[in-house]
């Protein structure tokens, strides 16, 4: 069975445990989503990921987003068919574009979810923003710069944007407000921030100043240094309109 | 044994687990024949209303619905599988539903951002009698929508089946319940424990019909 890891800016991985038994403690505690990246994604392991999400979705009854490796219509539809409710796709949407509407047109907008590993970089002929795109978990740099490469992924049918900061990643810095800022301005989609949350305070930050959609996190989490229902409290006492965790 | 019609669309394999997770004997079932001898159906779907329409129909799994409002027998649509049962839908201009419904499938007419993807809170028509929501406090009606469209009953919330409602910049119907027809605009399979709850309290239905 694969494991869960999470690094700090895509490096430097430590075993976080089980993915089927996190997913269960944080559908307990009251996640709203799930997102699973499978950041091996090689074709022999390609089962093991699939196992995950069929095993995880046998269990767990909240949305689950599953990416890393998606290069196909084909790919998705196992995905779907293995108890996913969306797919993530980002190096192979990127060499390929029309991936994105391919997967649209048969499963809807709201089952593509585009994921984008973004770098602060120089501002120059492969970036206008300053702000570039990576990929292959983070380790080649695609020439493409992040806001250009949302509003195409919009206009292909992208139904949410997962927007990772390598800057941020595992820092627990908070997330790239001027990124999440700069990105919402140029496209009417969900947005959903990664990388960085390490205070309460970051996920207020990440939905007022940003204005995300959705908050992501996962070091705080996985390593237990907050829980899903103080974040939820917290942002209920500030006036954001949260699912209420169980008591 | 509960249906749980699939006939060839995105995920449906959540909804019978979570049936399964709930006590119910439930199975994904692909053959007509197989369908018609279920104590109850449930119609998922995802996607756009005229790809599910012709799946279903290709099937020729929509006979099974029409013999089980005929029969009786207790029905649960979800999200698609909610706006199927009316005559048409504004996402699929010419393509003929289930018309087993009075009323529309319209573009919700929100300033919110379409689709509606997320937990909303829903308010309760008549809390006392629901059979899916009697006797839930306010902080067990979280359910997850997925939806750009939305069905319109005639009369709108002042029609009886209208069981709740949520606001998403204005009155979304949320589901309805009409003696043996069920039918939710969010997804129950994918609605954590609130959502288990209402398929128990489906399958306890299904349960009662049947004795």
């Amino acid at each position: 069975m694969g494991r869960v890891v999470k690094g700090t800016q895509f490096v430097d991985l430590q075993d976080a445990g089980d993915p089927v038994a996190l997913s269960k403690f944080y559908e307990l505690h009251g996640a709203d989503e799930l997102v699973f990246l499978d950041i091996t994604a090689s074709s022999d392991e390609r089962k093991t990921i699939v196992d995950v999400v069929r095993t995880t979705a046998d269990e767990v009854f909240i949305p689950l987003t599953v990416g890393g490796g998606i290069r196909s219509v084909a790919d998705a539809e196992i995905m779907l068919r293995s108890g996913a409710d969306k797919v993530a796709v980002n190096s192979a949407a990127i060499a390929r574009p029309d991936l994105i509407s391919e997967i649209a047109e048969r499963f809807g907008n709201q089952c593509v979810v585009v994921a984008a590993d973004v770098k602060r970089g120089d501002v120059g002929q492969s970036s206008c923003s300053g702000f570039e795109i990576y990929t292959h978990g983070g380790r080649r740099p695609a020439g493409i710069d992040a806001l250009e490469w949302v509003k195409q992924a919009e206009s292909l049918g992208a139904g949410e944007l997962l927007i990772t900061s390598m800057d941020r990643d595992g820092t627990k810095d908070g997330y790239d407000i001027e990124l999440l800022t700069m990105i919402r301005e140029v496209t009417s989609v969900p947005v959903i921030a990664s990388g960085g949350v390490g205070t309460l305070e970051h996920f207020l930050e990440g939905a007022q100043a940003a204005q995300a959609d959705a908050l992501l996190a996962a070091s705080v989490f996985h390593f237990g240094q907050i829980a899903i229902e103080e974040v939820k409290e917290y942002l209920a006492s500030n006036g954001l309109g949260v699912r209420p965790p169980r008591t | 044994m509960i249906a749980v019609l699939d006939y060839g669309i995105g995920n449906l394999r959540s909804a019978e687990k979570a049936l399964l997770k709930v006590g119910a004997d439930a199975r994904l079932v692909t053959d007509p024949d197989e369908a018609a001898l279920a104590d109850a159906i449930v119609l998922p779907g995802v996607g756009s209303f005229g790809a599910c329409v012709s799946a279903l129909r290709n099937s020729g799994m929509h006979h099974v619905l029409y013999d089980a409002i005929a029969q009786s027998k207790p029905l649960l649509g979800i999200c698609v599988g909610f706006q199927m049962l009316f005559s048409e839908s504004e996402e699929s201009p010419g393509v003929a539903g289930l018309g087993i419904m009075d009323g529309a499938v319209l573009q919700m007419p929100t300033k919110e951002k379409l689709p509606q993807m997320q937990w909303n809170r829903l308010n309760v028509l008549h809390p006392d009698t629901s059979l899916m929501f009697r006797n839930l406090k306010s902080e067990e009606l979280w359910f997850y929508f997925v939806h750009s469209y939305a069905a319109y009953p005639i009369g709108g919330l002042e029609n009886p089946t209208v069981a709740a409602y949520c606001d998403y910049g204005g009155d979304v119907v949320a589901a309805i319940e009409s003696g043996c027809l069920w039918a939710t605009q969010f997804h129950p399979e994918k609605s954590g424990t609130s959502g288990l709850a209402l398929l128990s309290r489906f399958v306890a239905f299904c349960e009662g019909v049947r004795q």
